[in-house]
């Protein structure tokens, strides 16, 4: 029996519907997880896979 | 031999290490590793590059969710790297996944602003995904590999 942290506290996971996803492009890899109790969302997290880098482009003047 | 102009790859690195001053210097009192923080902001948010520091303007609010944010680890020290006589890349990545755990955040948030905590709130850097609402639960964000090509952070010369 796996317990989930809920809006209305812990709940059988049995008792709830479940609902996953993924977003996969450039930027992230992100998956997400929802359970649902009577219509209602109750949960829902998300984890974010960053993919890319901020970057600075640095560059030494020449004498002209 | 010849000479070769170009900025010189451990001066990039030493950037992140606060090696250099060309201005005023911020007081440390220590050489320790200066703390750094990670703060999530509303869809509806404009921060950017012209972002200087951490502000609570915008910042996601809900249960669980403290303003300011959690910590981030650096536990792996900047790396810089030559890869041609003219180029090289600094760079650094946290640690450790940036994790806000069972919060509710209930307006779409897309973007998280790693700044110092140490010196002010200065700002480092913005990174941006898809919106997100949180519900009674945890937000994660997994951290790219630390590589001349896929850190968080990077300086470069071409």
């Amino acid at each position: 029996m796996a317990l989930v942290t809920t809006t209305k506290g812990e709940m059988d996971e049995s008792l709830l519907e479940k609902r996953e996803g993924f977003v996969d492009n450039d930027n992230e890899y992100t998956t997400w997880l929802e359970y649902w109790h009577e219509g209602e969302l109750v949960h829902r997290s998300a984890h974010v896979g960053l993919k890319k880098s901020v970057s600075s482009a640095v560059e030494a003047a020449s004498f002209n | 031999m010849a000479n070769t102009q170009a900025m010189t790859t451990s001066f990039m690195g030493e950037l992140m290490t606060a090696t250099h001053n060309f201005g005023t210097a911020p007081v440390r009192a220590t050489g320790a590793t200066d703390a750094f923080k990670a703060a999530l902001y509303l869809a509806s948010a404009t921060m950017n590059a012209s972002t200087t520091a951490y502000t609570a303007v915008n910042e996601v609010s809900g249960t669980g969710y403290s303003a300011g944010g959690v910590a981030v680890t650096f536990a792996t020290p900047p790396t810089a790297t030559n890869s041609s006589a003219t180029a090289g890349v600094a760079f650094v990545t946290p640690s450790a996944s940036i994790t806000y755990t069972t919060v509710t955040l209930t307006t779409a948030f897309d973007a998280v602003l790693i700044y110092n905590s140490t010196q002010s709130d200065k700002a480092v850097s913005v990174h941006t995904f898809g919106s997100q609402t949180i519900t009674a639960g945890t937000f994660t964000l997994t951290m790219p590999a630390n590589t001349t090509s896929t850190a968080l952070i990077r300086l470069a010369t071409t």
